[in-house]
């Protein structure tokens, strides 16, 4: 198989990072970083959602706002959300509804901030596995975490957690790259966005390869949670 | 009645329905409305298509500009869809700022194509590093009845397969007076679709009329062609709020070839 430029194995991850409470005013706030990508997410909320002719009574809403900051990638990118974040933000509200049940918050939204500080690929799946965080943070009532990540294809194998580097490989049928987002304990994949050339046997074999990696951030999501609760609890926590 | 919003009652019928394998229409659950394509529909387009999928029908026009290439990409043409969900095709349709609907559409018309290797993108240089040719694609649904993205899809692939390169002057400028011979030269191999899988409680179905489009609970859209003999899926993005496992998208991934097979068979005489 082609070697990965920084010698991980195909199945490797980059060295996570996360951190819950990193914006004090926030409801629940987290930090998530991929080797050098990192992401911060920001919740507030259940709270009223005004203008008042958008409330369902039926229900709360999630409201995701996903973009990276201007100084985060290579060339300065124009502030504000463009297309691409527009959708990102989207197809992250998707990736987390199903844990949240938010019928017992009529009238309301939870707005989630996410915003990446430093772009290194997998920015999206960053923004979710911190988004899932801070939401759990917010003390929202979640069936389970969510857990994101970037598998894709170098030439022909499989591999997880591309680089930028990674994903603008050219050689044989190229980069592709497939974000998948899979609510940890439950057999429900809530984040499916590819780009590139896959078989689709080939394709079945991401998903599964997924599986372990979404283990493995579970663990670090749920070692961050473990800390703020004794942070916060002053040690008392079980 | 065009404009009622879906009642629970019709999405309890469809529930049942789909479970027992069964539509309204009589299809079965993975089954496509008839398709049919014509082109030239607008005659200063570079190439241009209408597609009707049952009472769905889409509009796609193709145009051509000089610009600059991207600055990675200084040895290659550039691509750009666009796209609106015109108020005039459906009673859900508003005028104003586009709603998410009307930014995904053309977002997944673009990658579908982009990555199956249909153009090549080389052909479209110029002068290299300085101007390229830009391929504007745009799509506009004329009448929504369910499925525009698979629409849209075909509607942009068969628009390439007819499109042409103006003719410049000697000022290197585009001369609309001459009718370009040029042939935009595309891939004989492969003619990119999409295919969207809708979900509706344990049923998935595809080709969905806008009445079932609105029942189910959610979808993926996979962007699927044929490279060096292989089934390539070239784009694929899940829409909705309810998940999928990993037993459906094991199923779907069986099924994509299939449909992709059939639906190139019944577009056989129409390419």
């Amino acid at each position: 198989m082609a070697k990965r430029s920084d010698g991980r194995k195909a199945d490797e991850l980059r060295p996570m990072m996360a951190k819950v409470g990193v914006v004090p005013n926030a409801d629940g706030s987290a930090m998530f970083a991929f080797g050098n990508t990192i992401a911060i997410a920001a919740v507030y909320g259940p709270r009223l959602l005004h203008p008042q002719h958008m409330q369902d009574p039926a229900t709360g809403i999630l409201r995701c706002n996903y973009d990276l900051l201007s100084f985060s990638v290579s060339d300065r990118k124009k502030p504000g959300p463009n297309r691409r974040a527009q959708e990102i933000s989207k197809v992250t509200e998707w990736a987390l509804m199903p844990v949240l049940d938010l019928k017992e918050f009529p009238n309301t939204v939870i707005d989630v901030q996410i915003y990446i500080i430093q772009a290194d690929a997998g920015t999206r799946t960053a923004g979710i596995n911190a988004a899932s965080l801070a939401l759990a943070h917010a003390g929202i009532p979640m069936k389970d975490l969510v857990c994101s990540v970037a598998c894709g294809k170098l030439d022909k194998d499989v591999v997880v957690d591309l680089t930028k580097e990674e994903e603008d490989y050219h050689e044989g049928e190229g980069a592709t790259d497939f974000a998948i987002a899979k609510v940890a304990n439950y057999d429900e994949y809530s984040l499916l966005q590819l780009d590139g050339k896959i078989q689709p046997e080939v394709l079945k074999q991401v998903v599964e390869i997924s599986n372990k990696a979404c283990k493995e951030i579970y663990e670090v999501q749920k070692k961050a949670l473990k800390a703020i609760v004794e942070q916060e609890m002053g040690g008392k926590a079980k | 009645m065009s404009s009622m919003e879906v009642t629970n009652l019709t999405i309890q019928t469809f529930k049942k329905m789909f479970a027992e394998g069964k539509r309204f229409d009589g299809r079965k659950l993975t089954e496509h409305r008839p398709i049919s394509i014509e082109y030239n529909i607008s005659n200063k387009a570079e190439g241009s298509a209408r597609v009707r999928l049952g009472k769905t029908e889409v509009i796609v026009g193709i145009k051509l500009a000089i610009g600059e290439p991207y600055p990675d990409s200084p040895d290659k043409g550039n691509l750009s869809v666009s796209g609106d969900l015109l108020p005039l095709a459906s009673p859900r349709f508003q005028a104003g700022p586009p709603e998410f609907n009307a930014i995904e559409l053309p977002r997944l018309v673009d990658r579908a194509i982009r990555d199956s290797g249909m153009i090549d993108f080389k052909q479209l240089v110029i002068k290299e590093g300085e101007k390229v040719w830009t391929l504007f694609i745009d799509v506009y649904p004329i009448n929504d009845d369910g499925n525009l993205i698979d629409a849209a899809s075909i509607g942009a692939m068969a628009a390439l397969k007819r499109t042409v390169i103006p003719v410049l002057d000697k000022d290197g400028k585009i001369d609309h007076d001459k009718e370009s011979k040029e042939k935009l030269i595309v891939s004989k191999e492969t003619a990119p679709i999409s295919f969207s899988f809708f979900k509706l409680g344990n049923s998935i179905i595809v080709d969905p009329t806008r009445e079932e489009e609105e029942c189910c609970e959610t979808r993926v859209t996979f962007g699927i062609s044929k490279w060096n003999g292989k089934y390539m899926i070239n784009s694929c993005q899940k829409a909705g709020e309810v998940a999928f496992t990993q037993n459906e998208i094991n199923t779907i991934m069986d099924l994509l070839p299939k449909k992709f097979d059939e639906v190139n068979e019944s577009l056989k005489n129409l390419l």
